[in-house]
């Protein structure tokens, strides 16, 4: 039931205490946080910094604006409108597609106009940003996600996280949306986690509820097959988003678009830890490489280094062959 | 970035504290433990004379803090008069005073003595000698004889002054004899002594006897030999004073003095009684130093306003705890020390159960809220009006049923409560029941703990008898800050990583 605290430090698993004292309390500077905890400013930064982000719609910035919101999105097919302050997933509503009797959800489920005026007003009003302050509504263009992941996901969109410490991506994810996550890609609420190989980009292994994987639950897909295609762009991606924001230790969010490859959806300065269920490693190991490398890397030379010194043979692809080596160890 | 600076304050704030603690112990005898027990004597002088019709007025000297007693409260009774208390010469006087009185009059002094064996007199100066004490004859030739006498088989002044009291008492001399007639025993002792240059003084005391009425002070001597000042018996001519002495208006030469009225005599009775030591702390009055910095200086409507206060911190130090060391969930973070403020009112029994009625009823009617599409400032404040509007119907309800517990339901923090709700209410449709239970729960739990913390007598004693513990816990909970090992729930999540 419980693990000796001894056990989990050799492993080299971060606790929330040390996170927040000593990476985040360190390398994240209190007043970059604004860049971050805004997705309207992210999304502007990175367009100055020519990272690729979901194509911005409009936003709604007042109440008064509320009423045009169905003539702002009725020139398209499927829409995000997401509070530009919040956080943890809260308040994200996403309609796949429209017709003249209304906006559908991937789960089918359908929504009024009026839902969807009471939905921006709640965001303008502040109910899902941090501290209940007042908001402002964004509303981006669905992503077309590659169809080779829609195998491993059920409604929602899959998308990666890459900690990036310092400028070098050292731990990855996918997180797969399911049933029980209500399409959501939010691990806590049951979305399924997979670790990824920073060198290829390749699964490693995936975990639901803090327990290990092999499967999608929904779609019954097993997850070794899944390898996220334009690997060396999205690292590129994750890691100039240092630069862009000068937080040390940081969570990049990104989905991969059928048309547009990787695209940036969201950055945390607060970045969870369940990277290291799905990874089944501690982040220790990979932070202390980091923090003994130089300053002053190019992009492209901290994801070059990531990959050489962060690769990693995965549990679900030859299960068989690495019992095959351990036992020629032995 | 050197952690030298914060383990210093932290370590200034632990030294602080503790010094501030120690200091309040040791100097005020402030006990660790709210329930020891100490002694009081309540002693009441009853002064009784018969007034000639015209102004009158009393003086009666008053005890003070002297070794062996602390003095706490006093009080006087006594109709139609007019009373000062004066301080003379380091003698305290109670003055009545009235502009016409006849008959029988009876005025009331009581006072509540702790006995507390560090307690300390001021030091009263010696008496200057009157030299020389005039004698009349015969009586200079018997007072010299036995002055000779006793000072032969005497090597200081106390020996000597223990040899003059035995001249008095058995197998009297013919000189004893004769001098009694002359003056009463203690006032002649007192000039025997000063004859001889021995610095000496009558003063009063009362004994104190469990439930003793109608008792007298007895005259003692204070013999001096420099500094030091011991008690001498006139009676027995015994050295040191007893145990169980209070020494009433040391020092004055007359405790009770009335004018404007005759057959003038005040009388003692007194009970003993124990008291909790806070009690017998509370009473302390006030000394006006600067170092005295406790809260008992205020006045006492603002001290029980401070009890609560200072128990906020305890409770902090709780959820700092819980989230830092365990990892407890909570909705809103210090939201479960004010429910547990709101228990301390309740009792905790009472306390859960109205606010878990409170808190469902409420998300019920939230949940109606939701559909009316209401702006959020404006749906909180009706989450407000339903929160009063419940809380007063079900102190109604609670009276109508005999059950007077439920009317402290009002105590709970209402603002606090409908942000709960509303919270809660949010969650529900996010993230599901699981997680408002999670939360919910780990609220509720903070919530009982703190509550367990704050309402034990033993915290509730310390953090207000000692405001160095505040520096303390300050330190604890600085140090808490700096915690980077894992939290204890944190062990179970991650138990996964430590099997591979």
């Amino acid at each position: 039931m419980w693990a000796p605290p001894s056990r989990l430090r050799a492993s080299g698993v971060i606790g929330m205490n040390r996170r927040n004292i000593r990476y985040i309390g360190r390398y994240n500077d209190r007043r970059h946080y604004p860049l971050v905890d805004d997705k309207l400013k992210t999304k502007l930064l990175a367009q100055q910094h020519g990272i690729t982000t979901p194509a911005l719609i409009g936003t709604v910035t007042s109440q008064f604006e509320v009423k045009q919101v169905a003539a702002l999105v009725a020139a398209q097919a499927g829409f995000v409108i997401k509070p530009a302050k919040g956080s943890g997933g809260k308040g994200i509503l996403v309609i796949e597609h429209q017709d003249g009797d209304g906006y559908v959800k991937p789960s089918g489920h359908r929504l009024r106009r009026e839902d969807l005026e009471r939905h921006v007003s709640n965001i303008l009003s502040g109910l899902y940003s941090l501290g209940g302050s007042p908001d402002v509504a964004v509303i981006e263009s669905l992503i077309a996600f590659d169809e080779t992941l829609a195998r491993y996901t059920y409604e929602g969109v899959p998308d990666i996280r890459v900690i990036v410490f310092r400028g070098y991506p050292v731990m990855a994810m996918m997180r797969l949306s399911t049933a029980a996550s209500d399409g959501k890609a939010n691990l806590h609420q049951g979305a399924v986690g997979v670790g990824l190989d920073m060198a290829s980009g390749h699964a490693l292994r995936g975990v639901q509820h803090d327990r290990p994987r092999h499967d999608h639950p929904d779609t019954g897909h097993p997850l070794a097959g899944l390898r996220v295609s334009h690997w060396d762009t999205l690292l590129h991606l994750a890691a100039s988003c240092y630069e862009m924001t000068a937080l040390g230790y940081l969570g990049t969010d990104m989905v991969l678009d059928r048309d547009h490859g990787p695209m940036l959806l969201e950055l945390n300065a607060r970045p969870g830890l369940a990277i290291q269920m799905a990874n089944g490693e501690g982040l220790r190991r990979r932070l202390d490489t980091v923090e003994r490398q130089a300053t002053g890397m190019s992009v492209a030379q901290r994801v070059a280094f990531a990959r050489r010194h962060f690769a990693r043979h995965g549990e679900l692809q030859d299960a068989g062959g690495r019992l095959a080596r351990e036992e020629a160890d032995a | 970035m050197s952690r030298i600076p914060f383990y210093g304050l932290v370590g200034l704030l632990l030294l602080a504290g503790i010094a501030l603690t120690l200091y309040r112990h040791l100097a005020f005898d402030v006990p660790w433990s709210p329930g020891e027990q100490r002694q009081v004597w309540e002693v009441e002088a009853q002064v009784n004379f018969i007034a000639d019709g015209g102004p009158a007025r009393v003086e009666l000297a008053l005890p003070v803090t002297q070794q062996g007693y602390r003095v706490l409260t006093e009080n006087t009774a006594s109709s139609g008069y007019g009373l000062s208390f004066l301080q003379e010469q380091g003698v305290r006087h109670a003055q009545w005073a009235i502009r016409k009185a006849a008959g029988a009059q009876r005025l009331y002094y009581s006072v509540q003595v702790l006995v507390d064996p560090r307690a300390r007199a001021t030091p009263a100066p010696p008496p200057v000698i009157e030299s020389p004490v005039a004698w009349e004859p015969p009586y200079d030739t018997a007072a010299r004889e036995i002055i000779d006498q006793a000072w032969r088989h005497s090597a200081d002044p106390f020996t000597f002054a223990h040899r003059l009291v035995e001249r008095f008492t058995d197998a009297q001399s013919e000189n004893a004899r004769l001098l009694l007639t002359q003056y009463d025993r203690a006032t002649l002792l007192v000039r025997l002594l000063n004859q001889a240059g021995v610095a000496a003084r009558q003063v009063s005391g009362l004994s104190l006897e469990d439930g003793r009425r109608r008792q007298h002070l007895t005259p003692w001597l204070a013999v001096f030999d420099g500094r030091e000042r011991i008690l001498v018996d006139p009676v027995t001519g015994r050295r040191g004073r007893p145990d169980n002495l209070l020494l009433w208006g040391a020092g004055s030469p007359a405790v009770l003095e009335v004018q404007g009225g005759s057959r003038s005599q005040v009388s003692f009775s007194m009970i003993r009684h124990n008291e909790p030591a806070s009690v017998a702390v509370r009473n302390q009055r006030a000394e006006d130093t600067l170092l005295n910095f406790s809260i008992h200086s205020l006045p006492l409507e603002e001290q029980s306003l401070f009890k609560t206060i200072l128990l906020i911190p305890i409770g902090a130090l709780v959820v700092v705890i819980l989230r830092v060391l365990v990892g407890i969930k909570t909705s809103g973070t210090f939201m479960p020390v004010l429910i547990a403020l709101a228990f301390i009112q309740t009792s905790l029994l009472t306390g859960v159960v109205g606010f878990l009625l409170v808190v469902a009823v409420g998300l019920v009617i939230r949940s109606y809220l939701s559909y009316l599409n209401l702006l959020l400032v404006a749906r909180v404040s009706a989450v407000i009006i339903t929160v009063i509007a419940i809380i007063s119907l079900f102190s109604v309800l609670a009276y109508r049923l005999g059950l007077n517990a439920g009317l402290t339901i009002t105590f709970f923090p209402m603002i606090i409560l409908s942000w709960t709700i509303e919270r809660m209410s949010i969650l529900w449709e996010e993230e599901g029941p699981r997680e408002v239970l999670i939360q919910g729960g780990g609220s509720l739990l903070t919530a009982v703990l703190a509550f367990l913390a704050m309402n034990n007598p033993w915290v509730r004693h310390l953090t207000f008898n000692f405001i160095g513990l505040q520096l303390i816990l300050m330190a604890l909970i600085l140090t808490l800050g700096n915690y980077t090992g894992y939290r204890l729930l944190e062990l179970r999540r991650f138990k996964p990583l430590a099997e591979d």
